[in-house]
């Protein structure tokens, strides 16, 4: 995984552990668990896009199946909340196999406009079909995850359980990135037909990222639905998938740390601009104009790269970690 | 109402709705023939036109004839400075770039209209009075002549354009082959521009005409932009005669949906189709361009 | 000699345009066979059919006697087929080691969840895949560059990296599209060196090459392609003084 990324890890890591202990404002930390849910969205995304080269206009979708199927079957068939995580994770998982099979033949603009179409069939059935999912209005009462006697029913405690998960699939992610099949997500990326010819069975490897992300968007959407116990299909349209765009063009699609910070950069930004809560989509239209003709490398890395000049060679990783092992 | 008779006035609507759909298909190919973008931007410009023409007639109180032109002027000017603002500063952008900057443009529009007018939805008087004709038991709307006489003025023009004038030329020329159109000297970049301009236009045209009858809110430009693609698609990406064909055979299929089976998920039957299309023939079924 | 590649009357149309209109041949195991002929004549069709990125209309390949006509060009690299592009076609979002790393994928195996947890299946197997790749990049000389960006890289440098990365795989068939193209003298007689040591490691070549020289000098047999037939075949000095072959070429320039 390199050096970089274990001391990056650590200091996230202790951040995580620290903060509500620094943070006493509930509202505050509640803005963090959202940081948090939203992280593992925009993880999944940036390894579809910015290392896959896939794009996806119809995250929110797998968000949303995620939150309603754990949320329907915990509140509607009284499952345990750890039960109906596994089946959202299994009913995404398969709903975006048999989705992203065909689609995934599609390149480029096909492929946006296919996911962009998914994502608003999932809206109109989730506003649709009112027997079970409440249509526009929702539904609430969903109940909070337990563990024995023990229920994640306050921020501080929730807070942490997100978080963990967070850093968990973060540690996936990186492991998965650095490996055999990290490197045949990113030759598809860089040339789909060389990485055919050299062994790289890209069909399969689209349809797998393409499957963990949307795993990734239904654990998030579980994890936002035992939260907030209350869905309406509002939430999930067409305008949150460009939120998460959004916060993976800000830090920079091809880097996974890059779409936390961005996460957290937007979500903490929305927040503080809520009187500007309507116009949001003015924010994100904005923000995702300028930083793709001024920065297309994400505000992090683009802003060093303007202010130093230099190229950061990204490689120096690797070669460390070789030195180091001579 | 017979179920004649009930087919037959869905025909009409499907008809009338889908001349829409056909005149956002020819946005899509008029640029993706000069630049190989598609411009997820479309269905904003159809809103826009709507939007702005509403608002010179009930706000500036301009006669709906005058604020017909201007708000076309209105709409091909931002469809201009949005291609030299967003399009033209990029050097060789890889196509994820431009889908999200078009998409960028696309949500940008959509917040400057929410701004600017609110979330209400506004209607626009019909252009020559309400009084419905009646064919065969089913009811035409008087508008609905106008929206087909101007689609196909519309239609007319752009053929005229593509065949008979020198810019017109030019951008077929930057359809077939745009190295080859560059070598003999024709302004590439300034034939996008034009692009822009041209179906900014015909988008805003659509959107005026189908307002009278389906109102305009803010929120309408990307359902409108993804059912005028699966036109597009449909009819073979880059044809035009495809796009006008698939535009009419979508606004009927949704229209008999709605009717026949459910009109919650009237919306869903044509996201179904271009999901069908895209998966199985995403050559389109009209055409035969080649497929990205 | 046994046949390690045989083709059999292979055809392939682009609507109702031929491109390859019946070829047959055979490359000898070992050998290093040239593909030379005028533009259009169907070379590189006939590298993306054999390496699986077209499908022929028909006719069928056979590769160490088994048929291999269709199959998924990644199957095909496994069986032991890898090529290089005549528009070079690096992965310029990875380091010129990560690049050649690639190669292995086909000769390793870890999949999505060992590699997700890291197992230590797969931290073993990361370790040899960079032990072979540095190997392969010392022998073809860009060792000193195995950290660097691919856009450092010459044209001469990127078109030794290509090779390297089809190395790694451990072919037993090389096919190389035109590894001269673009490049001054020194550095062919570069390219023409490491061929032959690739030959010297047991690996077969195909290539297609428009510099007669190197053509002349490296290659054991030369094939002439003209409009998708086969118009010639035999030892580089027959080909030379074959009046159809200097016919065609005269003809055309």
């Amino acid at each position: 995984m390199g050096k970089k990324n274990l001391f990056s890890l650590l200091v996230l890591g202790i951040m995580v552990m620290i903060l509500p202990l620094v943070i006493s404002n509930p509202y505050y930390l509640s803005i963090l668990i959202f940081v948090g849910i939203y992280s593992l969205i925009t993880i999944g995304l940036s390894l579809l896009m910015g290392y896959a080269g896939q794009i996806s206009l119809g995250q929110a979708a797998f968000f949303g199946i995620g939150a309603y199927t754990s949320g329907i079957l915990s509140t509607k068939f009284s499952l345990s909340p750890w039960l109906a995580l596994i089946i959202a994770i299994f009913v995404t998982g398969g709903i975006a196999f048999l989705i992203g099979t065909p689609a995934l033949r599609l390149k480029g603009h096909y492929l946006a406009m296919a996911t962009l179409a998914f994502g608003q069939i999932i809206f109109i059935i989730l506003n649709e079909e009112i027997a079970y999912t409440g249509g526009p209005s929702g539904f609430g009462q969903i109940p909070y995850f337990k563990l024995g006697n023990f229920v994640f029913n306050s921020d501080f405690r929730y807070y942490y359980f997100v978080w963990s998960i967070v850093l968990v699939v973060l540690i996936f992610s990186l492991n998965l990135i650095h490996s055999r099949v990290g490197r045949a997500l990113r030759s598809i990326h860089g040339s789909e037909i060389a990485a055919n010819v050299l062994g790289v069975n890209t069909a399969k490897y689209k349809i797998q990222v393409f499957v963990l992300s949307a795993i990734y968007a239904s654990i998030a959407g579980t994890l936002y639905a035992h939260f907030v116990t209350f869905l309406s299909p509002g939430t999930f349209s067409f305008s949150f998938s460009i939120a998460l765009l959004t916060m993976v063009v800000i830090g920079g699609m091809d880097s996974i740390w890059g779409a936390i910070m961005g996460t957290a950069l937007l979500t903490i930004l929305l927040e503080f601009l809520r009187i500007f809560h309507d116009y949001d989509i003015l924010i994100y239209g904005g923000v995702l104009l300028l930083i793709m003709i001024f920065l297309p490398e994400g505000v992090f890395k683009g802003l060093f790269n303007l202010i130093y000049k230099g190229n950061f060679p990204k490689n120096r990783l690797i070669k460390k970690s070789l030195e180091s092992r001579r | 109402m017979s179920l004649g008779n009930q087919l037959l006035q869905y025909l009409f609507t499907g008809i009338t709705i889908g001349s829409i759909y056909g005149m956002v298909a020819l946005g899509f190919n008029i640029i993706y023939n000069s630049t190989g973008i598609i411009n997820l931007a479309q269905g904003e410009f159809v809103m826009l036109g709507g939007m702005i023409t509403i608002f010179l007639t009930t706000v500036v109180k301009l006669p709906l004839f005058l604020s017909f032109f201007l708000s076309v002027l209105l709409v091909t000017l931002i469809g201009a400075i949005f291609e030299r603002l967003a399009i033209h500063p990029l050097k060789s952008p890889s196509v994820i770039t431009l889908i999200i900057i078009t998409i960028a443009g696309s949500i940008l529009f959509k917040g400057g209209a929410m701004f600017l007018w609110g979330k209400e939805t506004f209607t626009l008087p019909s252009f020559s009075g309400e009084k419905p004709i009646f064919v065969l038991g089913a009811i035409i709307l008087p508008q609905t002549l106008w929206i087909l006489g101007i689609m196909g003025g519309v239609v007319l023009l752009l053929i005229f354009f593509f065949s008979f004038t020198r810019a017109g030329k030019a951008m077929k020329a930057c359809a077939v082959n745009r190295r080859a159109a560059n070598l003999v000297g024709i302004n590439v970049k300034l034939m996008v521009l034009f692009s822009f301009a041209l179906s900014a236009a015909i988008g805003a045209v659509a959107g005026i005409i189908i307002t009278p009858i389906a109102l305009m809110d803010y929120d309408r430009g990307t359902m409108l932009a993804i059912k005028g693609f699966c036109a597009a698609v449909l009819g073979g990406l880059g044809s035009n005669a495809g796009a006008v064909i698939a535009g009419f055979l979508i606004g009927i299929t949704e229209s008999l949906g709605a009717g026949f089976i459910s009109s919650g998920y009237k919306d869903a039957i044509a996201l179904v189709v271009l999901l069908a299309v895209l998966f199985f023939r995403p050559g389109g079924i009209l055409g035969n361009k080649e497929h990205t | 000699m046994s046949p390690i590649l045989e083709v059999v009357a292979l055809r392939k149309e682009f609507g109702g345009v031929r491109a390859l209109d019946g070829v047959s041949f055979k490359v000898n195991q070992h050998q290093i066979k040239a593909i030379i002929g005028p533009n259009g004549a169907g070379k590189t069709t006939l590298f993306n059919i054999i390496s699986g990125l077209y499908f022929p209309t028909s006719g069928l390949i056979k590769f160490e006697n088994r048929e291999i006509t269709g199959l998924k060009p990644h199957l095909i690299t496994k069986r032991g087929i890898c090529r290089t592009f005549q528009n070079i076609q690096i992965f310029k979002n990875m380091t010129v080691l990560e690049n050649v790393m690639v190669g292995r994928h086909c000769r390793t195996r870890c999949e999505f969840l060992s590699t997700l947890m890291k197992l230590k299946r797969a931290r073993y197997e990361e370790e040899s895949i960079l032990a072979f790749s540095q190997k392969i990049l010392s022998f073809v000389g860009l060792k000193d560059r195995a950290f660097e960006s691919v856009s450092n890289l010459t044209i001469q440098e990127q078109k030794l990296l290509e090779i390297a990365r089809a190395l790694a795989t451990e072919p037993k068939l090389l096919l190389l599209d035109e590894p001269a193209a673009g490049l001054s003298i020194r550095e062919t007689e570069c390219i023409a060196e490491l061929i032959s040591r690739i030959r010297e490691r047991g690996i077969t070549i195909l290539l297609v090459e428009h510099d007669m020289n190197v053509v002349m000098e490296i290659s054991d047999e030369v094939i002439v392609l003209n409009s998708g037939r086969v118009l010639a075949e035999g030892a580089p000095r027959e080909i030379q003084n074959n009046k159809e072959v200097i016919a065609v070429y005269l003809g055309e320039g």
